[in-house]
């Protein structure tokens, strides 16, 4: 404390308390300045972005107007919450022609990207919207999203969101690791083999209930131990069938032999 | 017929002669392995002591990171691993011991026949008879035969009961036979969502949405499980240009309303809940054993161990819009049974 009151009248004490000034003005401007609206209508600007993206990215197989070809599903109409979950997954662009999607963790576009194409689509005709923040993050109750899940959720993507088979090679993914943006978008929007599950089904409390019941599941500690993925009584069957069969035959040959 | 080749008696080869083991005959091998025993033991000894420390000094929810399992209760694993180890090391130790130190000679030991010698028999029948004299049993058929009576009686309530479990055949009939969607009063029973339990309006449900859907008798249901099991129905809409064009497909379009329908969520297989709805190819998927239905065609079945197609229910609106069920399954739901028609 003695040495800053000594040197406080240093020709360079005024420098330095203008620049601390100044940026602890910048500094708290940043954080309480409004923020240009995203969310707000798209404009001509972003639609015209996204539909140069979409021609040079999509239309070999979505069609030069998402119309659709043999290849891929018009897009018309599907909404820009679509676009958002197939991009934003790394679903779409599709690498290969197969059964079904698969979720990539290397996204191919950025956030603007993607939201100039969902601008695009979006401008086609009406269709789900992508959520706002506060929708998608709303306070759920763990309880009636375990509920709703189990009834509405669980035959396909299993009791503990792990996923599971379908028809034909299709499968449900796992739900671990998925943005609550992503989750809800894919109830809206019923992406691939999934049906829609929009508002007038379930309600946005009950989606934010659904997101918070996952992130409950996903950071809850194993309490039972090991839990092979969460799979059911099939694959901890098979585990013990193997490994505990193994374990116990390996001592009853121990036991019978002869010491050397 | 016996080989000329093969001699006329076999010889006992005997047993064959005794290797020994290095404990045997080695002095050094034999204090290793006591100590290897020695140490066996220990662990036993460490471990259960680590058991009661733990049980003691960590909380029941305390919680860490154990690899291969994850975020895990601490206490468990603590108390599981010691537990183990104390049991193996007893275990492990005995055997080892046994299989080095304690000795391994072979030994024959010769069989005596098992049946007692006739002097032994006669004194053990004596024995009975004498019991049963001192007991009165054949001067007294009165008490021989209330006690007979009494013992053989006994047996009836099991009896009852498990005859009583079984139930009355007509009413089990009649109650595979019926669901909560049969109409009683005339009047259309509403759907309602599973979980809310709210009536759907047919404005609400979108194409390609699923709903899982409960008969509004629901909420009078004093057995809400036993009845929710047989009522459970899965509602879909479909484009109404995705239904087959042959009879199966206009007789499922004209049971639902603007392309929605209703069908029995129970398998026809063996009961599970049919609920993976594939909204682009339109089948359903049960979970347990594959089979697979065909919505477009009345859910028949096109994979699969089920026999029957799932049953659909007939559904309408009422004059504020919202889903009802004018009538009963026309049909059993879920699997078969002997009475069963078809």
């Amino acid at each position: 404390m003695n040495a800053l009151a000594a040197r406080r009248r240093h020709p360079a004490a005024i420098a330095l308390l203008l620049f601390l000034g100044l940026a602890l003005v910048g500094a708290t401007y940043s954080l309480f300045a409004p923020k240009p609206a995203q969310a707000a209508v798209a404009t001509a600007d972003k639609v015209a972005d996204g539909k140069a993206l979409f021609q040079a990215n999509c239309a070999t197989c979505h069609g030069i107007s998402a119309e659709g070809t043999k290849s891929g599903p018009t897009l018309i109409g599907v909404g820009a919450a679509a676009v958002d979950f197939q991009v934003g997954t790394g679903r779409m662009p599709l690498s290969a022609p197969n059964v079904q999607a698969p979720r990539i963790e290397q996204v191919k576009y950025s956030q603007e990207q993607i939201e100039a194409m969902g601008a695009f689509v979006a401008s086609l005709a009406p269709g789900p919207a992508v959520p706002d923040k506060a929708t998608v993050e709303a306070e759920g109750d763990v309880a009636l999203g375990g509920e709703l899940f189990r009834v509405n959720c669980s035959m396909c993507h299993n009791f503990a969101g792990s996923g599971g088979a379908l028809t034909r090679g299709k499968y449900a993914p796992a739900l671990y690791g998925v943005e609550a943006k992503h989750i809800y978008e894919a109830m809206i929007t019923g992406p691939q083999s999934m049906p829609v599950f929009d508002d007038k089904n379930i309600d946005a409390k009950g989606k934010a209930s659904i997101i918070s019941y996952l992130k409950t599941v996903e950071t809850q500690p194993n309490v039972g131990g090991m839990n092979l993925g969460n799979m059911g009584p099939v694959s901890e069957g098979l585990f013990i069938w193997i490994f505990g069969l193994a374990l116990m035959i390996g001592t009853a040959y121990w036991l019978g032999q002869k010491a050397a | 017929m016996s080989d000329p080749r093969l001699p006329a008696t076999f010889e006992n080869p005997g047993l064959p002669p005794h290797v020994h083991r290095a404990a045997d005959t080695d002095p050094r091998a034999a204090k290793r392995a006591e100590r290897q025993v020695a140490s066996l033991f220990t662990l036993s000894i460490l471990s259960t002591i680590g058991f009661v420390v733990s049980y003691f000094a960590v909380k029941s929810d305390t919680e860490a990171f154990i690899p291969f399992i994850g975020t895990t209760n601490l206490l468990n694993v603590l108390l599981g691993v010691f537990l183990a180890l104390a049991l193996l090391g007893i275990g492990f130790g005995a055997v080892h011991w046994a299989k080095t130190l304690m000795p391994d000679e072979e030994v024959v030991e010769e069989r005596h026949p098992i049946r007692s010698d006739d002097e032994t028999r006669a004194k053990a029948v004596g024995l009975l008879e004498a019991g049963a004299e001192s007991a009165q049993l054949n001067r007294r058929p009165l008490l021989k035969a209330t006690a007979g009576t009494a013992l053989g009686l006994f047996a009836l309530p099991l009896g009852v009961q498990l005859a009583g479990s079984l139930g009355n055949p007509t009413k089990a009939l009649d109650e595979l036979k019926s669901t909560i969607w049969d109409v009683k009063d005339g009047k259309p029973i509403r759907l309602v969502r599973d979980v809310e339990r709210t009536p759907i309006k047919a404005a609400d449900v979108s194409i390609g949405a699923v709903f899982h859907v409960l008969p509004e008798t629901i909420k009078e249901s004093h057995h809400v499980l036993e009845d929710k099991a047989k009522a459970a129905v899965l509602l879909m809409r479909l484009h109404p240009n995705d239904f087959a064009a042959d009879d199966l497909g206009k007789k499922a379009k004209s049971w639902g309303y603007e392309g929605i329908v209703a069908y029995s969520k129970i398998c026809t297989h063996v009961g599970c809940p049919v609920g993976l709805y594939e909204q682009q190819t339109h089948h359903l998927l049960c979970p347990c054993h594959q089979s697979t239905f065909d919505v477009t065609r009345d859910c028949e079945v096109i994979f699969g161990p089920a026999k029957r197609p799932l049953p659909q229910l007939k559904i309408t609106v009422d004059a504020e819009g919202y889903l009802v069920a004018p009538q009963g399954f026309a049909e059993p739901v879920g699997p078969s049974y002997w009475e069963r028609k078809k």
